[in-house]
């Protein structure tokens, strides 16, 4: 069993909901991503999904372009983002990583050397936004002898005939997009949600966690209540863009920082 | 040659390395699909309208009703007399797409893809555009149609085309300005794609060039195929014989995919592709990913592209907006790789340089992009006899470019 399904496997057994914040590694700084990341274990992150910086990130919102915009002029590479989490784990071999992004830089460093890296850094899993499931073979070749999980999207627009396709390659976990649009837009209709994932129920035994639009305690409390658990990208970008990559913070502003991951936790517990 | 012989080369069956894409939209190792979830039934309900639609004869009968009697097809193939006697060497034939309406070959796939936007019932179209010709295009189709209209536009390109912003403005498109990234046409299509992901139910989105995700390559090459089929029926009737050699400029590549794709069985036709090659390829500052890039994933597809070693986009340079693009069409990539095709650049001083000639020479003011496949046309005609001939595909018209050019002369106008 793969280090996220143990820990969703767990939750589950305490009937608790996983939750997941996002951050873009080098946002602001490679070292401030590393003491983020153990900021967010102290407020109760379950699994960090990392965001691999790219120049076009045609599926993110304002805020997380911005976010991949500032990692980018701090020169942050994929290489640096391996960096960080071997840098992470030599303190926490406990919370799984997810890295998120796009496939054009994994493309440019070879898959072969991609895999290699991201066993070599400890990393859990992948989403690879712009890698339908029909295109996937080459890379989860290299990257499933690996031990890694491989986790998809499903969008209120994929259709029953994908998400079989998409169900068959997917492990680890399934990140259900709650609304049609891009990162960090409004949730508006949560009914339709519920009722997509009870659809979803019916085809899959993955754990579905829900992201896109999950932004203060409220909204997280309202998807976490109908899901296994909720992703919180965008709100948490936008409170990182307050700080200064040249600066030093200590364990505690860096808390206050990520405070919202704190809240959230406290409101879906009373789930 | 005889007429017949040619007739008889493009009767044989399909199933070649020119039938391409397959049917997840691969040209060899380039195309495919790549966008988020959220766009994937989107590009699969198009590639099936799409599929249903180009069977039948009645959907390209109104294509070729509008292009005959909007757009005012066939566009002549012009033999350009004095600037043939200036290069020396072979015969200079223009395909004049400058003189179709909106002033380039752009309008050609925005009536093709408004069709099929009409016929799935979407209120709403988007485009992307980088100099305005795309959105001009759009915009004009769209008021035809009493649809709705957004074009995003780099705001790099707002400021060196604006003439372009008020004509999509005054057509009642609403132009919006992309600040994100290098603000120009790559941006466009990055908010574009997230506009489509946002709007998917009611909003078609009008693709400009012959990249971007499955069907979209396919469709805008086979909009723009019209370009290749006038310019071979005018050249076995102009001629008697088909062209030997074809010169097109390549930003996306629609207009040269439309030129090319006709010809790409006729073996003895030679083909060449021309980048922008900004301050030239060896400096670094160009926009030529077939000349000097690697094969990535950009946009919806694969395809050749302008990276840094660490697979982030990088900012291209042109003098040229519409060539302003760090990505090519995947069909292109695969004609490069197995050497149908030659792709070649002509940097910035070359076009604006063929920009003149071709204005005070013939009379005709191209647009920047195809000045490009002017100036090296002119170098290729020397190398060649007076007996051969060359078609060049003047995409556009030079209007737009005016105050560009003036700007470079140190002229305020």
């Amino acid at each position: 069993m793969s280090r996220i399904s143990k820990t969703i496997a767990s939750l589950q057994e305490q009937g608790k909901k996983a939750l997941i914040p996002y951050i873009v590694a080098g946002d602001p700084s490679v070292p401030l991503t590393v003491a983020l990341m153990h900021a967010l274990v102290a407020k109760g992150a379950d699994i960090i999904e990392l965001g691999m910086p790219f120049s076009d990130p045609s599926s993110d919102g304002a805020v997380i372009q911005l976010g991949a915009e500032r990692a980018l002029r701090a020169g942050t590479t994929l290489s640096d983002v391996f960096a960080v989490v071997k840098e992470f784990r030599t303190q926490d071999t406990r919370t799984p990583i997810v890295l998120m992004g796009y496939l054009n830089p994994i493309e440019y460093m070879g898959y072969e050397a991609f895999a290699t890296e991201v066993e070599k850094a400890g990393v859990d899993g992948l989403l690879i936004v712009d890698l339908p499931a029909y295109e996937c073979d080459e890379l989860f070749a290299a990257v499933r002898p690996k031990g890694i999980d491989t986790i998809f999207l499903v969008a209120p627009t994929t259709s029953d005939a994908r998400l079989e396709s998409i169900c068959k390659n997917c492990t680890g976990y399934l990140y259900y997009v709650s609304l049609k649009g891009v990162t960090g837009a409004a949730i508006s209709d949560s009914k339709a949600i519920e009722d997509k994932i009870g659809l979803l129920r019916d085809i899959t035994p993955l754990p579905i966690v829900v992201g896109f639009g999950i932004k203060d305690t409220e909204s997280a409390l309202k998807m976490a209540a109908i899901s296994d658990g909720v992703i919180v990208g965008s709100a948490l970008v936008e409170r990182i863009s307050h700080l200064a990559a040249d600066q030093a913070y200590s364990q505690e502003a860096l808390g206050t920082t990520v405070g919202l991951i704190g809240e959230i936790r406290e409101a879906i517990n009373t789930l | 040659m005889s007429e017949l012989k040619q007739d008889s080369r493009n009767a044989q069956p399909a199933a070649d390395q020119f039938s391409g894409p397959d049917d997840h939209g691969h040209f060899g190792r380039y195309g495919g699909i790549f966008v988020g979830e959220t766009l994937i039934a989107a590009v699969e309900e198009l590639d099936q309208v799409y599929s249903q639609l180009s069977k039948d004869p009645a959907f390209w009968a109104e294509f070729d009703k509008d292009l005959k009697y909007y757009v005012g097809r066939p566009s002549p193939l012009y033999f350009a007399e004095r600037l043939t006697a200036h290069y020396g060497g072979a015969k200079i034939l223009l395909k004049r797409e400058d003189l179709n309406h909106t002033g380039a070959h752009k309008i050609n796939n925005t009536i093709g893809q408004a069709l099929l936007a009409k016929f799935m019932g979407k209120p709403r179209i988007i485009a992307e555009t980088g100099a305005g010709q795309h959105g001009v295009a759009s915009a004009t189709i769209a008021a035809r149609l009493g649809l709705e209209c957004y074009v995003y536009m780099g705001a790099e390109d707002i400021k060196r085309q604006s003439a372009n912003v008020y004509r999509m403005k005054l057509l009642g498109a609403h132009v919006v300005s992309v600040e994100s990234g290098s603000r120009t046409l790559k941006d466009a299509m990055n908010e574009a794609l997230r506009d489509w992901a946002t709007n998917v139910d009611n909003t078609f989105y009008i693709i400009g060039t012959a990249a971007g995700p499955h069907p979209y390559p396919k469709l805008v090459r086979d909009f723009q195929a019209v370009i290749g089929r006038e310019a071979r029926a005018q050249s076995l009737e102009q001629y008697g014989r088909l062209p030997d050699a074809l010169v097109a400029c390549v930003g996306g590549g629609s207009n040269a995919i439309g030129l090319f794709h006709p010809f790409l069985r006729d073996t003895e036709v030679a083909m060449y592709g021309v980048e922008a090659g900004g301050d030239g390829v060896e400096t670094g500052r160009h926009a030529a990913p077939l000349s000097d890039g690697r094969p990535g994933v950009l946009h919806g597809n694969r395809t050749y592209l302008m990276s840094d070693a660490g697979g982030q986009i990088m900012e291209t340079h042109s003098v040229s907006a519409g060539l302003d693009y760090p990505g090519v069409g995947p069909e292109h990539s695969y004609l490069k790789d197995i050497g149908r095709v030659n792709y070649v650049a002509a940097t910035d001083k070359e076009a604006l340089n063929s920009f003149r000639e071709l204005t005070r020479m013939e009379g005709i003011i191209p647009a920047l992009e195809s000045s490009h496949a002017v100036a090296y046309a002119g170098k290729l005609a020397a190398t060649m006899s007076p007996d051969q001939f060359i078609i060049v595909n003047l995409s556009g018209r030079g209007d737009k470019d005016i105050h560009t050019v003036a700007e470079i002369d140190g002229i305020q106008i």
